[in-house]
């Protein structure tokens, strides 16, 4: 239940106008997953496969006409002198985007017009507010550039810029629109973290701007104070000259701009409090508690500082005055006046404020690096970066790997057989679940921001307590400054601005100091819970977007909600009078939604019905074989907001595996689902595919398989190119060799196959064909030897389960050959010339299906596939020998190791139906994954040494 | 048997001609289907020593001891101190239970070990020559070593009696004998000295007999139960001893007959290389005494005072050591790189006419020159048997110096190729995983 409250309450659905976006892709989220009632005898979500469902449409026809290579990562801006523009492309090469014209393609992502539109001073409000946006992702599409964009907007703040926020935006750009669609949850969340790492640096960034921005101001004031001061006992005391009426004024707006300031802090300090709608917004905790301790110091201090007079009390006058001469602009660090303490004096040296700030065009703005703090831009850029090579390849292939990743997940004790070392991409995996941490603390220590936690009980008394200190200091100062009578009357409300939330979005915010809010936190409670209340469901009739709207620009939050405080202008937030989109006003319904059932009292009003989503045309919803599981179409889209889907204009778009895409899923701990994929339908052209587009990417880039059929000893990074060949290699084995089943059963049974060849490129081919099948073959092939010259020893034996030898007619060849025979009780000899093969018999069916040479499969990367899936099941049965306790153990102590050892044979006779010599196979499987089990591989290696197991049995020799 | 890999007959011809018998690869007797290698060396490894249940000890030409455990063939410690090759190994315990190894080297040092901790507890050097043989008498907390003199230590390392030069070849062996008496070999002769411990815990070591009755040098000396030791000689000569009175209790001359027999009993024992019928290992378990002749082996009945068992040609090249095992299964190493493992069995039916081809063996009295009848008249020992080949082990790429049974627990064997392997019974390494595995993954909670 709480997934599905949670999958709930991130719901959003949003409706935009489209400014000269005539193909913007429509995307809604389907965030229903949780709430399928779930068979309990049905396999779990992470075994099972879905059968591809449109086995005629062609996934791989590529009719792409992008004028980019390949898929790249566009970080822009729109600038509020310039307009959009880009700033950088990941990866930096230019060729990349060729002639793709990145400006335009800045100004179509950016004139999505996203945030809420910001005004710094709300009308009718005190203090301007900072807008807590979240961020938006939206997915757009140009079909006449051929490329395709998944755009994710945020916004940084700029105290020098025009509502303190500057709106960017980072695009996944790719030629291939359902690759976007499709990889929609995984681009959001790992966008999502670049801009959280991006926001975490830009608020501290901020804080320090903050700091430096009060101290002018409160230095100014002291400074005008005491300026009005003496002229006020120079002058009659009852006589306000004009220039008298100007100071005041001044000092006046000083100090409206010094509690402006002020508040600005306190709003980016409460940051962390935030309750996030987000589903990816994850964060260092580290990060957080530093930065919010720091803001908090801030905050503390220029609580006490607010106090004009007490600041100008303690500042001496000649070193005011020293000061004012001292126009130089200090450069130091806000963490050094945060160690020496409130009442040390800071070391950045005040500047006096003029009355008149530049306005806009005058200024340089500041550049995404100064926006944030260094080490985090470049964390951002490392983290994009690597997107970027996470995203490599067509979808497709991105679907095999991931299919291919989350099923070997589930059996990560044998995985070291056959499957290549998962340790890179498990990594991968946690670090996209973990929130990225630029200085890397947060390994261990992150946490969740999901499911929010709205800040109702105690929490908020100690906010309210800790901020209790403002209105006092206002009230003193108010007292102070009576006697000018200067201030307005809004200064006087000011003691009842309790932000002890965040105020995520302006048009909330708007409303919230319109009116007085006096009451204490219980009441507020109260309100925002009616609020809630009776505005949950109602907006619904008239917020419905027109059904036969083909286009629902996607806006998956763009702006957020008022939190409990603020919870009473929610009531107003349908009849504002301010110029809202209505997609807004909808996105900011389901933020209140959430509030909702965040709150938890009201949810089962607000959780929706599973049934509709936002459907524009019934042509879309072919092949709906299961009703639940495909959206069914409802104009009343809104009724159902966590349901979302992608509708898009061209019908081939809309693929039935979107519906297992789900975005925004609030638990993204759970293995993304749907990205299973039959493996057998298509897999052979998967690598084919990737194989075409030129992906000659190494490794690291491709599936872990990969590093399986590879063949071995070049230091594990191995491309394609040699994977394909392995399969075609093994693939050619087993049809040209009629003893190919025994070959592959020496390897698999552990015994060690030594090729014996004179020509040194058919002896390697084998042997990286032949590697396929070798146990274990350690993580860069050290189990392979593919070319040897000199004679071998028991430790090679030993060390290599696959040998390549040259077979020479000197006499170091000789002692070569002297070293096979010597050892020949231990190792089967594949003659690549002669094409015989002198192992022990093998006369077990187990193999029958992975070596036939008669086989139907005619390429090499199917038969992989094929080999794969074999030796998988292999795995899976050596897991269960390894693991049944009564097969190695007695029962009874009664019992002697026959009687194990005749049990033990029993199941593998009766119950898996093997041979001995299958038995065999299944046998050495199983002692390598007992001592894998008991001594990991990355043990020192010293201290236990291997063994090495043989048994003595005839050979007999093989010709073809 | 691989003439197809090989594709020439050279080295064909030549396996097929020498005479030495080959199980093949199917061996249902032999249990030793895992094994370790043990590296560490980087020289021969000659010396092998059993330390307690689950230690052993190595030395070779490098100047390393090395401590290892059977169970797990982790190496414990590295005991470094010796600047050239190990001569001499042996462990010593003085009843506090205690083990402690004494080497002695070519750099003319002996050193005393703690195993525990790799610590050089005690060490001479600089002594007059290099010590060939080590001699711990645990009853008397002494011990001896040989080389060029004959020396007498006490467990502090204190020197108690000193025995000068003997000859030039210097001790090859010592043997403890009853009555506080010790067996020196010295060239041909056998010297036995007995060991008198005064009250001022002074030794006197005094020479009783000379026993001189081999006619080449002597290689083995050892004691086969209280009343007897054997010693063997480079001629092939085997002689069993009173270890009371010291007397010649029998004396057999081994000789492998080339396959012409010759008239001329002089000109037969020229002929055969001396190495091919030198005896380079005795051992016994009290009844039966196994000598390593040559490439042969020998199974002599002290009982009987008559041969139970032979092969001439065990094993392809010289036989470094053996060791009998209990009813009847012996093993054996080599320098062709092989361990062998034998049974004792009852001949079928006609006693092998075929194994007279290789053999001849003369049955000496004291003094009495017999000639060819008798060779036929040995061949009609009622109870001769057969030695059938049960198993080899084959891993090693140099001669296997020696080895040491740890009985169920495994096999050690040292070689000239600087490794040690450690060879186990497969299945019961494979149930102690077992049992490993399944503690382990109680201890873990699950997988």
């Amino acid at each position: 239940m709480t997934v599905c409250a949670s999958a709930a309450s991130h719901a959003s659905l949003s409706n935009n106008t489209m400014i000269g976006s005539p193909d913007v892709v429509a995307f809604t989220k389907e965030d229903e997953y949780g709430q399928a009632s779930q068979d309990p005898l049905d396999l779990p979500e992470e075994f099972s496969i879905p059968l591809y469902p449109l086995a005629d449409s062609n996934p791989w026809a590529k009719t792409s006409y992008a004028k980019f290579t390949k898929d790249f990562i566009l970080i822009s801006e729109f600038s509020e002198q310039v307009g959009p523009q880009p700033l950088l492309t990941i990866p930096g090469d230019p060729k990349v985007c060729g002639t793709f014209d990145l400006n335009y393609f800045s100004l179509r992502i950016m004139s999505v017009d996203y945030q809420a539109s910001f005004v710094g001073h709300p009308p009718g409000t005190g203090y301007p507010r900072l807008s807590f946006v979240e961020d938006s992702r939206v997915v757009l599409g140009d079909s006449k550039e051929g490329a395709f964009a998944y755009v994710h907007h945020f916004t940084l703040y700029d105290l020098e810029a025009r509502g303190f926020v500057r709106p960017f935006c980072m695009a996944y750009v790719a030629a291939d629109e359902k690759k976007i669609m499709l990889q929609f949850q995984e681009l959001s969340l790992r966008f999502s973290q670049a801009s959280e790492c991006l926001k975490a640096g830009n608020r501290r960034a901020f804080a320090k701007e903050l700091q430096r921005k009060l101290q002018d101001l409160e230095y100014t004031h002291s400074v005008l104070q005491r300026e009005e001061g003496l002229q006020r006992e120079a002058g009659p005391q009852c006589v306000y000259s004009a220039h008298a009426v100007e100071k005041a004024n001044e000092l006046a707006n000083v100090e409206k701009s010094i509690y402006e300031h002020r508040d600005l802090l306190k709003q980016i300090s409460a940051y962390h409090r935030r309750p996030r709608r987000d589903p990816h917004a994850v964060s260092c905790q580290k990060c957080m508690t530093e930065c919010l301790r720091e803001c908090e110091e801030l905050l503390d201090k220029y609580a006490k500082l607010a106090n004009p007079l007490g600041y100008s009390q303690r500042v001496p006058k000649g070193e005011g005055d020293e000061i004012q001469s001292d126009e130089n602009r200090g450069e130091e660090e806000v963490d050094e006046d945060d160690d020496e303490g409130i009442k040390r004096r800071p070391s950045y040296t005040p500047q006096l404020i003029k009355a008149k700030s530049a306005k806009c065009f005058d200024k340089r703005l500041k550049t995404l690096q100064e926006l944030c703090e260094e080490n985090f831009y470049e964390a951002t850029v490392e983290l994009l970066k690597e997107t970027e090579r996470s995203f490599r390849g067509d979808l497709c292939y991105l679907y095999t790997r991931r299919l291919d990743k989350s099923l070997r997940r589930n059996q990560k004790i044998v995985n070291f057989l056959f499957e290549a070392d998962l340790t890179d991409d498990v990594e991968d995996e946690a670090e996209t679940l973990r929130p990225f941490c630029a200085v890397n603390h947060a390994i261990d220590n992150y946490m969740h921001l999901n499911p929010p936690h709205i800040v109702l009980g105690s929490e908020a008394l100690e906010l309210n307590g800790l901020k209790s200190q403002g209105p006092l200091g206002l009230a003193c100062k108010a007292a102070t400054t009576q006697e000018l009578g200067l201030l307005g009357s809004h200064l006087d409300s000011s003691p009842s601005d309790q932000t002890l939330e965040t105020q995520e979005s302006s048009e909330g915010t708007k409303e919230s100091f319109s009116s007085d809010k006096s009451g204490t936190d219980q009441t507020e409670k109260q309100e925002s819970l009616a609020s809630i209340n009776t505005e949950g469901p109602d907006p619904d009739s008239d917020l419905t977007p027109e059904p036969d709207q083909n286009t629902y620009p996607e806006r998956e939050s763009s702006s957020e909600d008022m939190e409990t405080t603020a919870g009473e202008d929610d009531c107003d937030t349908g009849q504002d009078q301010t110029p809202v989109s209505l997609l807004e006003v909808v996105s900011e319904l389901e933020a209140r939604k959430d509030g909702g059932c965040e709150v938890g009292m009201h949810s089962e009003l607000l959780v929706p019905m599973d049934t509709a989503c936002c459907m524009a045309q019934e042509g879309f919803l072919y092949e709906a074989a299961d009703p639940d599981a495909v959206p069914c179409l409802s104009p009343n889209s809104t009724l159902n907001p966590s349901k979302v889907l992608v509708v898009n204009q061209e019908p081939h778009a809309l693929h039935p595996i979107q519906d297992e895409y789900t975005v925004g899923s609030p638990c993204s701990e759970s293995p993304p689902p749907g990205l299973e994929l039959p493996v057998g339908v298509f897999g052979d052209a998967v690598s084919r595919s990737s194989m075409e587009d030129g992906l000659e990417c190494t490794m690291s880039a491709s599936t872990g398989s990969d590093r399986a059929a590879s063949p071995l000893g070049y230091g594990g990074s191995v491309t394609l190119r040699q994977r394909k060949k392995a399969g075609q290699g093994a693939l050619r084995f087993v049809r040209q060799y009629s003893f190919a089943v025994q070959a592959l059963w020496c390897l698999l049974s552990g015994r060690t196959l030594v090729v014996l060849g004179a020509d040194e490129g058919r002896v390697r081919r084998l042997v990286s064909a032949l590697a396929l099948f070798v146990p274990n073959p350690g993580k860069s092939g050290e189990r392979v030897q593919p070319w040897l010259s000199c004679p071998f020893t028991l430790v090679d034996l030993h060390r290599w389960k696959l040998i390549g030898l040259q077979r020479v007619a000197s006499p170091a060849g000789s002692s070569a050959l002297y070293s096979l025979s010597r050892y020949s009780r231990y190792i089967s000899i594949l003659d690549a010339d002669m094409k015989t093969l002198r192992c022990p018999q093998y006369r077990g069916q187990l193999l029958a299906n992975m070596a036939d040479h008669r086989t139907y499969i005619r390429r090499g990367s199917t038969y992989f596939l094929h080999l794969q899936s074999a030796l998988c099941r292999l795995a899976a049965r050596a897991f269960l020998l390894t693991f049944t306790h009564h097969l190695h153990l007695p029962v009874s102590p009664t019992e002697g190791p026959e009687a194990v050892e005749a049990r033990r044979r029993g199941f593998l006779q009766e119950q898996l139906g093997l041979d001995e010599e299958d038995g065999q196979i299944l046998l050495y499987l199983s002692r390598l994954i007992a001592q894998r089990y008991l001594q990991p591989a990355n043990s020192d290696g010293c201290a236990a040494v291997p063994c090495f197991s043989f048994n003595y049995v005839t050979s007999v020799l093989y010709k073809i | 048997m691989l003439r197809w890999i090989l594709g020439g007959r050279e080295v064909q011809s030549s396996v097929e001609k020498s005479p030495v018998l080959c199980i093949g690869e199917e061996q249902p007797k032999n249990c030793f289907t895992e094994l370790q290698v043990l590296k560490g060396h980087f020289d021969i490894v000659r010396f092998l020593v059993q330390i307690d249940d689950f230690r052993f000890a190595s030395a070779g030409d490098d100047g390393l001891v090395l401590v290892w455990s059977v169970e797990t063939g982790e190496r414990l410690q590295e005991l470094r101190g010796h600047a050239q090759q190990i001569t001499a190994i042996s462990t010593f315990s003085c009843g506090d239970g205690f083990t402690s190894l004494i080497t002695a080297s070519s750099d003319r040092s002996l050193s005393l070990w703690d195993p525990d901790t790799g610590n050089r507890v005690q060490t001479i050097s600089d002594l007059q020559s290099s010590v060939k043989c080590l001699l711990v008498l645990e009853r008397l907390s002494v011990w001896l070593s040989g080389g060029e003199e004959l020396c007498v230590w006490d467990k502090d390392f204190q020197l108690l009696c000193h025995r000068q030069k003997h000859s030039d070849t210097g001790i090859a062996a010592l043997v403890e004998l009853p009555k506080n008496c010790v067996a020196v070999a010295v060239d041909k002769e056998i010297v036995i000295y007995r060991l008198t411990l005064s009250s001022d815990s002074s030794v006197l070591l005094d020479e009783i007999t000379r026993c001189s009755d081999h006619h080449d040098q002597i290689r083995a000396l050892i004691n086969v139960n209280d009343g007897t030791f054997a010693s063997g000689s480079h001629a092939g000569e085997l002689i069993l001893w009173d270890s009371a009175n010291f007397r010649n209790v029998a004396y057999e001359h081994i000789l492998w007959e080339e396959s012409q027999p010759s008239s001329q009993m002089e000109i037969r024992l020229a002929t055969p290389k001396p190495s091919e019928m030198s005896i380079q290992h005795l051992t016994s378990n009290g009844r039966l005494i196994l000598a390593a002749v040559g490439s042969g082996l020998y199974v002599y009945d002290i009982v009987t005072k008559a041969v139970v068992a032979y092969r001439r040609a065990a094993h392809d090249s010289n036989v470094l050591h053996t060791m009998l095992l209990s009813d009847g299964e012996l093993m054996s190493c080599s320098e062709d790189g092989s361990v062998r493992m034998w049974e004792i069995q009852d001949l079928p039916l006609a006693a092998e006419p075929a194994s007279a081809g290789f053999f001849g063996m003369w049955t000496f009295g004291r003094s009495s020159k017999q000639l060819g009848p008798q060779s036929k008249k040995a061949l009609e020992i009622p109870n001769l048997r057969t030695l059938e080949l049960t198993g080899d082990l084959i891993g090693h790429s140099g001669a296997v110096q020696m080895f040491l049974s740890f009985r169920e627990k495994g096999l050690v064997t040292c070689s000239t190729d600087h490794l040690l392997i450690l060879w186990k019974d497969g299945e019961r390494q494979s149930r102690l995983r077992s049992q490993a595995l399944f503690q382990k993954l109680e201890e873990n909670g699950g997988l």
